[in-house]
């Protein structure tokens, strides 16, 4: 068996674009990533065992990640519901409720941050009537979590709403004809079909959810071990001059970010592999 | 009655899809349901289903004398192919024959074993004992709607509905499943509907033809009848190839081009317009007239490749006719392009606006 990098083909241009998308994602995104490598390769052992140990440090990684892990939950719950209704219905404001969906993307999250702290501080429209029901939001684990929901919601609707599109009225109608109630339907028609979707929307909403830093820092309050994200930890490290131990938490970050991201993968492949090639 | 549809109106907006239909289906029967796009055809076969509700204040559908109307889909019991086989494409096939008797409510739902045997059975049924463990996207277009007939024959269907079940196949593939539902109905003898817009499957397949045009039944009969006998104009076009021409009928003669013939249906004196229809395979062609009412036309085209040859030719006054005869007549009359011929007709049909359709010769 002969292995061949390139068949011929009538489409001209492999060579061109293959070389421009390496050397692309090299110097964009490969470089600055084994940058972070080297840099904290300037810690000992021990000392980088001791930065990302530190208790302080833990507690943002929980914060961050299950924080970010609720967040892409809840919009992978109610961003299914959004998507569902622009998707299948139609109604007066449809297209306006659609641009809406897109707001978390477009405004800058230091803007977004600023204004979900100003509704749900203690004295906010949305705070202060919580407050008497000693609901707290801003600053606490429950305001990140709300800002982490409210930048992620875009990437579960945009990602699932091409993949509801696609389903099928007539395998519906199939399953209502063959006796399934609207229930069985969604759960044994509907969702086993959108799932990859739906799975690719979560990961997209939590990869981002750890990421945030700008709409996070506003209402977190950012008190050490209750309310400290990740991403300002290495901020504040970065103030100290501190690059080494900045790129160590970085390095967990992104190694454990990487994990989780390649199993959603991994389960994305398993749900989706039985049906593709249909036409 | 194994079905019954009395008066029945639906209306999609301003669209009048279905006007006033009734029809009865006896037990066992194989009904098609022939008409062009937007006849109706499919909005009257779902509304069978319960997919569609007929117009309120208008009449409705009844199985075995029991009304259906206002029963849901899920609880009326019927089997429903579709066009492009609705499977599910991230069930094995073995699954989707089953999911009907998996979503029963627990006290109607078989046991485990019970459920395989079934399936297996059904499999066994449609010919495709071994791909149970495939996944549609594994299967040719013709696998496929097996299993789609397989599934809708697991819920045990009082009527089995089918919507252009072979529309989306080619037509080899085609041909050998109409051979095959034919006589898997002769099988199992489930009264069944067949949707379809191929006249060619409908008068091949069904014991029971039933035209469709703008909503309305044009005309309802044996395939012999419908073919032979039409009711109606469109009847006549829609089924086979057919020749038409305008003419005159005036006093018990019916007259068009330069051929008339005696017409006896209408004897009045007042001229009226007319139309003459004569099918490829009921003309003839000869090269003298002799007497016989005929059409003179030259032989424009030949086309010997099939089980009858075709012939194209142009009357005097421009206009293409299309004759089919057989071979061994082909063979011996030995024509050439250009040639003037006489053509002469076995039989025609005459339609006089507002008189039932006649026939001469």
């Amino acid at each position: 068996m002969r292995f061949a990098l390139k068949r011929h083909s009538v489409l001209p241009g492999f060579g061109l674009t293959l070389g421009y998308t390496l050397l692309y994602l090299s110097l964009i995104v490969l470089l600055p990533l084994s940058a972070l490598f080297f840099k904290s390769a300037e810690l000992s052992m021990a000392e980088f065992w001791s930065t990302v140990t530190n208790p302080r440090v833990v507690a943002s990684y929980k914060l961050t990640f299950g924080a970010s892990l609720i967040a892409a939950t809840i919009n992978a719950v109610f961003g299914f519901a959004v998507a569902w209704t622009l998707v299948r219905y139609r109604f007066p404001g449809r297209r306006l409720l659609d641009a809406i969906v897109d707001l978390p993307f477009a405004l800058p999250t230091a803007v977004s941050g600023i204004a979900l702290t100003a509704i749900y501080s203690q004295h906010g429209w949305i705070g202060q009537y919580l407050e008497p029901w000693g609901v707290k939001v801003a600053f606490t684990p429950l305001g990140i979590t709300l800002a982490l929901t409210f930048i992620g919601l875009p990437f579960v609707v945009r990602t699932l709403q091409p993949a509801l599109q696609d389903l099928d009225r007539e395998t519906e109608e199939a399953a209502a004809i063959l006796g399934a109630n609207r229930f069985q339907t969604f759960t044994r028609v509907i969702i086993p079909v959108v799932l990859p979707a739906l799975l690719t929307g979560f990961a997209l909403a939590f990869a981002r959810a750890i990421g945030e830093y700008g709409s996070v820092v506003f209402i977190s309050g950012n008190m050490p071990m209750r309310t400290e994200i990740a991403s300002l930890l290495i901020i504040s490290k970065l103030e100290q001059h501190d690059t080494a131990g900045a790129t160590a938490i970085a390095l967990v970050m992104l190694l454990s970010s990487f994990v989780l991201l390649a199993a959603i993968n991994g389960l994305q492949w398993y749900a989706g592999r039985r049906h593709h090639g249909l036409s | 009655m194994s079905v019954e549809v009395a008066h029945i109106t639906k209306t999609f907006g301003e669209f009048r899809a279905l006007n006033d239909v009734s029809l009865r289906i006896r037990q066992g029967e194989l009904v098609a349901l022939l008409g062009p796009s937007g006849s109706g055809k499919t909005t009257l076969l779902r509304i069978l289903a319960g997919l569609e509700v007929p117009d309120d204040g208008s009449g409705g559908v009844s199985f075995h004398e029991e009304v259906v109307t206002n029963q849901p889909v899920g609880k009326r019991q019927v089997g429903f192919v579709f066009q492009h086989y609705a499977l599910f494409r991230h069930m094995s096939v073995f699954e989707n024959i089953a999911f009907p008797l998996r979503v029963r409510p627990r006290r109607q739902r078989p046991s485990f074993e019970e459920i395989r045997r079934r399936v297996m059975e059904l499999l066994e049924l449609v010919q495709l004992s071994g791909v149970g463990k495939r996944y549609p996207s594994q299967l040719s277009g013709g696998q496929r709607q097996r299993v789609a007939l397989a599934r809708a024959l697991a819920v045990e269907p009082r009527v089995l509905l089918l919507d252009e079940p072979f529309g989306a196949l080619d037509a080899q593939v085609r041909q050998e499943l109409r051979g095959w539902l034919r006589r898997l109905h002769q099988e199992i003898h489930v009264t069944s509907v067949l949707v379809t817009h191929d006249q060619e499957e409908a008068l091949e397949v069904a014991d029971r033809v039933v035209v469709m045009n703008a909503g309305r039944i044009e005309q309802d009969g044996t395939p012999e009848q419908v073919f032979h006998q039409p009711a109606s104009e469109f009847v006549m076009r829609f089924l086979g190839q057919v020749n038409v021409f305008h003419g005159r009928v005036h006093k018990g003669r019916a007259s068009f081009e330069d051929m008339a013939f005696d017409y006896p249906h209408y004897p009045h004196d007042q001229e009226q317009r007319a139309t003459v229809y004569m099918r490829p395979h009921e003309l003839d062609i000869h090269r003298s007239s002799n007497g016989v009412p005929s059409l003179a036309a030259r032989v424009e085209r030949l086309n010997p490749a099939g089980s009858s040859a075709k012939v194209v030719l142009r009357t005097q006054q421009g206009q293409d006719l299309l004759v089919d005869m057989p071979l061994e007549r082909f063979r011996q009359l030995g024509l050439a392009p250009g040639e003037e011929v006489f053509v002469v007709a076995k039989a025609a049909r005459v339609f006089v606006p507002d008189i039932a359709p006649e026939y001469m010769i």
